[in-house]
């Protein structure tokens, strides 16, 4: 701001009521939404509170035990799907990011990078019943030959589920789910990567991969790392899919193939609440309130890493 | 020199020890050739059905393995590791394509049996076993949309000129973050939210039209904002000085000048929302519930809506499986349709109505 002495010379600008209107209204609609934000942890906290301070005994489907007992397995199983999803998307999207911005001849490769966000646009209830119908039946056999072959690994206990409606299924539909993002975001960071760094790499001699490896890959390290976080906030808190998908029973296990699987804390919420009534309502928006707390703080955590390495890209 | 260079029998000095520039191709179509064979021979030998799938997993495998045991005695091992990787990162994306093209493969296959007029002209009510239709699913879900566009697009826009016309300091930075945060949460808990807010102000167990559409609108409206921030920073301030050079006041710029000029991306953003949230099914399903008969009102009684119905159909089956399976398919084809139409109508708004470059 200019000091009082110079101001007091200029000519003040004139204040218009258009300008005063658009402006606050501009304003308002800004603050509406840290308000809306406020609102939504406001109301599931307040519709939690019944669950959280009445007698477990009183709660249908607490079935006597203590709330965190129940919702133990089901944070578990929210946890575990996605680590699971992340394990197998994470490799695939930073080789289709790769092989976008890297590899693929420049005049085919904005069609490629089309055709994976046309996976971003399948809505997730069809990604359920494709789920449920096609990709469960298909791996059940493969399943099957795993128990029973490397049935000593922990992950790969048996017994097999008959159906293959396991929670590694469940975790292959996330994968597919979240390939889109991480895809997107890493192929942009790969683009950013200085052409002056790749240059004198190639110029040195290196191979393509090489040239990846010491330039592309640490430069873009930061934005994959925030990539897979945003994919994790999304993973955790998909819904339709693994609820169509997954045949949860409940319980704490690694293995992955059995018939008897942790659920999700997204998917219980699906699958109880039409049919849920009095504090039994309270209850899931309870759990409803752990899942938003988890994914507020992977969000964040994800925006921080990408907002910090905003500040950096300028000098690169 | 002539005569020196003419006694080496090389015909090209810079391709000597590298692979011809067709060899990687000959190996691939090679080691496909092989998989499809041994797995004919394999499923005539057991009587199984032939998998192709598996066939093409298991060439892609053979190639990988086989250009870089010749790429390694040839060319050397960092030529190898080279096509290795190239192997590798052309085969993620090959891997990423499967999904979809059995996605749609089978969407498109099962969905054609019930995609009749019986399904675009009849509501579910009084329907047990076969026939019936999704009108009251496809109103639903239009009039929810529609209702999350009318609240968010105006909150989203000017949230948006906010950040970029007006907003300095931490509230800006808190608003940009906060959106930020925002996009990312999750489906159902904006369900949960819409629920208990009505569930606070109209007892418990309430479920509206327009529970649904709020629940929308808090997914809606970060999507907006994103999208339409991004435009109006595209929007050279050449044209924003010109008009305060012109005295134009800031408002009549912003309205007349700023927003003329981006109105194509902010629409194409606005079409990407809608179709981004015409598929989400969790919320609705907490918000609205379901219903077999057709609603037209917002504010009274359960409101049906696509996504809801396709899951409706696939966990409740009645006696005759089959009948909802194929609901639940036709469905599921509407709506890939729905979202197809938009991210199209989208691309095709960014392309005749962008701001004419060039003087």
């Amino acid at each position: 701001m200019t000091s009082p002495a110079t101001s007091a010379r200029t000519p003040r600008t004139k204040q218009r009521l258009g300008d005063r209107i658009f402006s606050n209204s501009a304003l308002t609609a800004g603050t509406l939404i840290l308000a809306i934000l406020a609102a939504v942890a406001g109301f599931l906290v307040l519709e939690s509170v019944p669950a959280l301070t009445t007698d477990p005994e009183e709660i249908d489907i607490l079935n006597g035990q203590p709330f965190w007992s129940y919702v133990a397995p089901l944070v578990f199983g929210t946890l575990w799907a996605s680590a699971l999803a992340l394990a197998m998307a994470i490799p695939v999207s930073i080789g289709i990011a790769l092989f976008i911005s890297h590899f693929a001849p420049r005049r085919i490769a904005q069609g490629l990078g089309y055709i994976v966000d046309l996976l971003a646009a399948v809505p997730s209830v069809v990604f359920g019943l494709w789920g449920g119908n096609v990709l469960a039946p298909a791996v059940q056999p493969l399943y099957t030959w795993l128990t029973q072959n490397l049935g000593w690994f922990p992950l790969f206990a048996p017994p097999a589920s008959g159906t293959g409606r396991t929670i590694l299924t469940a975790a292959i539909v996330l994968a597919v789910m979240v390939l889109p993002i991480i895809t997107a975001l890493s192929r942009e960071v790969f683009l950013q990567t200085p052409v002056l760094h790749e240059e004198a790499a190639l110029a040195l001699g290196a191979t393509r991969w090489e040239m990846i490896r010491t330039a592309v890959l640490p430069f873009a390290r930061p934005g994959i790392i925030s990539a897979s976080m945003l994919g994790l906030g999304r993973a955790l808190g998909e819904t339709m899919a693994v609820a169509m998908v997954l045949s949860a029973s409940g319980g704490i296990t690694l293995a992955v193939l059995t018939p008897s699987n942790p659920g999700t804390i997204a998917a219980n919420i699906a699958l109880r609440f039409p049919e849920a009534f009095g504090l039994n309502t309270n209850l899931l928006i309870a759990t409803g309130l752990i899942l938003f707390a988890i994914t507020l703080v992977v969000n964040m955590i994800a925006r921080a890493i990408i907002n910090r390495r905003k500040e950096f890209s300028g000098a690169n | 020199m002539t005569q020196l260079t003419a006694d080496i029998r090389v015909d090209n000095p810079y391709s000597a020890g590298l692979l011809a520039k067709r060899t990687p191709w000959v190996i691939l179509a090679g080691s496909v050739l092989v998989a499809l064979v041994a797995f004919w021979l394999l499923s005539n030998a057991e009587g199984g059905g032939f998998n192709i799938v598996g066939a093409l997993l298991v060439g892609a495998l053979l190639y990988t393995v086989v250009i870089y045991v010749v790429s390694y005695l040839i060319e050397g091992s960092r030529k190898a590791t080279d096509r290795l990787v190239t192997a590798l990162v052309g085969g993620a994306f090959l891997l990423a394509l499967l999904p979809l093209v059995s996605l749609v493969f089978t969407v498109v296959t099962n969905g054609s049996n019930r995609f009749d007029i019986e399904f675009f002209t009849h509501s579910m009510r009084n329907v047990v076993g076969a026939g019936g239709g999704a009108v009251h699913a496809i109103v639903g879900t239009v009039l929810m949309t529609l209702t999350a566009a009318v609240i968010s697009v105006p909150i989203g826009l000017m949230t948006s000129i906010y950040l970029v016309e007006y907003g300095r300091g931490p509230l800006a930075r808190a608003i940009t973050f906060f959106v930020d945060v925002m996009t990312g949460i999750p489906s159902i808990v904006a369900g949960l939210f819409a629920y208990s807010v009505f569930a606070i102000f109209f007892g418990p167990g309430i479920k509206l039209g327009i529970a649904g559409a709020i629940a929308l609108s808090v997914l809606m409206i970060p999507v907006v904002v994103r999208s339409s921030e991004d435009m109006l920073k595209l929007v050279p301030n050449e044209l924003r000085e010109a008009a305060y050079a012109l005295g134009v006041p800031k408002w009549l710029t912003v309205v007349k000048v700023v927003l003329p000029t981006s109105i194509a991306g902010i629409m194409t953003g606005v079409m990407l929302a809608i179709a981004r949230v015409i598929g989400e099914t969790a919320p609705l399903l907490i918000a609205a519930g379901f219903t077999n008969n057709l609603n037209y009102n917002m504010v009274e009684g359960r409101m049906q809506s696509l996504p809801v119905m396709v899951y409706n159909q696939y966990v409740s089956q009645g006696t005759d499986p089959q009948a909802y399976l194929d609901r639940a398919w036709a469905g599921a084809l509407t709506l890939i349709l729905i979202v197809m139409v938009l991210n199209l109508a989208a691309r095709i708004i960014a392309k005749v109505f962008a701001p004419k470059t060039g003087r």
